[in-house]
């Protein structure tokens, strides 16, 4: 038994486990950034930075994750690719696009073809957090923007009325009041990241999931040392247990969060 | 953001520069959950016929080849993008296939496809079949009109008719033979199916340099018989 846990397969089982943490730890606060600036650009004086923000919350919302994450990323992957194929590869004369192949030359290849396989993973898993912070910014972004209106309109006009400028009022009165308001929407999608790390798998980073399926499936003697049966049952069970103490922990932090975010603040109807 | 991606094409536009060398390394994408002909073994490697074919085939090419997994349903669309440079995953050279991509010469023989199934007296016409997604098995259940289920990986296949959501799974004998022998409640109907044209490996259609490398290779392990050694070895089917 111990053997068996301990193969090489079970120490990838394992890596992805921090694979997946590590992932949830940097996209967070990153989709954050990304939700920040589009409710931002969303309520902007300017109207083309009021667009850019409507239609990226709109558009990214509007669009199943898994077309987002088989599409957009060969797209991205492309548009980084091409951009290093003009300035690396001025004199390339083969056309880049080839019926379906898309050709940039070799030292334009990211990674470059001979790059360790480690490099091609972080890779991955870089586009991966870039996809995740897009796609849940557009929903953090729609959050935020709510929430900001949700800031009764009388504690502009007093820091107005205070002779605050438009930029202060928003960074010293809205901004700090508006989380408690966004922390409910904030926090479903904090779970719903949780849940689409198995996405994963479709950009070529291995995911628990992916190694769970591929651990209990059966094992012929021929090809395994430890042969099984169909055991993807307990290995998904495995999965559960781990993504409920996940979730629950998360519950746990963020109700504590409301409370201390919901001191001394003004709600409407509320004497605070 | 700007700032964000200005800085990333800095850094990588740097990177880049930084070791600007030749395309010397082929990446070979495979699936890895289709034995014998490829799976990953205990220690998490890429294991099984098509890695000691690729490893004998950029040996004589004299190509350095690294090993990548990808999942089946987009192993084709991230061949084309570049992520890789050869699919070296059982995949069968059909007319459909062969307008996206390129294939090698076959290295095994068209493997007649068989059906797996908890009881030998099935009508294949009237029964629900399971077969892997984008694979010739499903086209071909498709084509017949006849009542299909897909899975994105073929242990899901396998799963469905032990759980009884389908009747029968129609696969290359190759994969289902040992599954068989070892399983009590699975047999093999008498019925098979001869689809396909054997199996190749995938290449990009714009990298005609790299298929002739592989095409010669392939060539040499048919005409001193190492190719049919494997064959016998990992039990594809017939030899050449």
């Amino acid at each position: 038994m111990a053997c068996y846990l301990t193969t090489g397969k079970h120490f990838g089982f394992y890596w992805s486990f921090v694979t997946v943490l590590v992932l949830l730890a940097v996209t967070a606060p990153t989709a954050l950034l990304f939700g920040f600036g589009g409710a931002s650009a969303a309520r902007s004086q300017f109207p083309p930075l009021r667009w850019f923000g409507t239609i990226y919350i709109s558009i990214v919302r509007g669009v199943p994750d898994i077309a987002f994450f088989l599409f957009f990323v060969i797209a991205l992957d492309q548009g980084f690719e091409f951009l290093r194929h003009q300035y690396l590869c001025p004199d390339w004369t083969d056309r880049i696009w080839q019926g379906n192949d898309f050709v940039v030359c070799s030292a334009a290849k990211l990674p470059l073809g001979s790059a360790p396989q480690w490099v091609h993973e972080v890779y991955g898993f870089f586009l991966a957090v870039l996809t995740f912070a897009i796609v849940f910014g557009a929903f953090a972004a729609n959050v935020l923007h709510g929430a900001m209106q949700a800031v009764p309109r009388g504690q502009i006009e007093t820091a107005e009325a205070y002779g605050m400028t438009r930029r202060q009022a928003f960074w010293h009165v809205l901004v700090p009041q508006m989380w408690i308001y966004a922390l409910p929407g904030l926090s479903n999608l904090w779970m719903l990241l949780i849940k689409a790390t198995p996405l994963l798998f479709l950009l070529g980073v291995e995911d628990i999931v992916y190694w769970a399926r591929e651990l209990g499936g059966t094992k012929q003697a021929r090809f395994s040392d430890y042969p099984h049966g169909d055991w993807r049952l307990w290995y998904f069970l495995a999965l559960l247990v781990f993504y409920l103490a996940f979730t629950r922990l998360s519950e746990v932090v963020l109700s504590r969060l409301t409370r201390r975010l919901s001191h001394g603040q003004a709600t409407i109807g509320a004497t605070a | 953001m700007k700032k964000l991606i200005l800085t990333f094409a800095a850094l990588a536009l740097g990177a880049g520069l930084a070791h600007a060398g030749s395309h010397s390394v082929i990446r070979m994408g495979t699936e890895g959950a289709y034995p014998p002909w490829n799976f990953l073994n205990d220690a998490g490697e890429v294991d099984g016929f098509e890695r000691e074919l690729g490893d004998e085939l950029c040996r004589r090419a004299e190509l350095t080849c690294e090993w990548v997994t990808n999942d089946w349903d987009s192993i084709i669309p991230n061949l084309v993008s570049g992520n890789y440079d050869t699919i070296i995953a059982g995949m069968s050279i059909t007319a459909e296939r062969d307008q996206v991509i390129d294939f090698t010469q076959n290295y095994s023989q068209p493997d007649p496809s068989a059906y797996l199934a908890m009881s030998d007296d099935i009508d294949v016409e009237g029964a629900v079949l399971a077969a892997q997604t984008n694979t010739i098995q499903a086209a071909f259940i498709a084509e017949m009109g006849w009542t299909l289920v897909e899975f994105a990986t073929p242990e899901e296949t396998i799963a469905a008719v032990k759980g009884g959501e389908a009747d029968a799974v129609l696969a290359d004998k190759s994969y289902l033979t040992p599954i068989e022998a070892e399983d009590a409640d699975l047999v093999f109907l008498a019925r098979s199916e001869l689809i396909g044209g054997g199996v190749g490996m995938g290449i990009r259609e714009s990298d005609t340099e790299l298929k002739e490398k592989f095409n010669m290779a392939i060539q040499s392990m048919k005409d001193d018989g190492s190719l049919n050694a494997l064959i016998e070895k990992w039990e594809i089917g017939e030899p050449f």
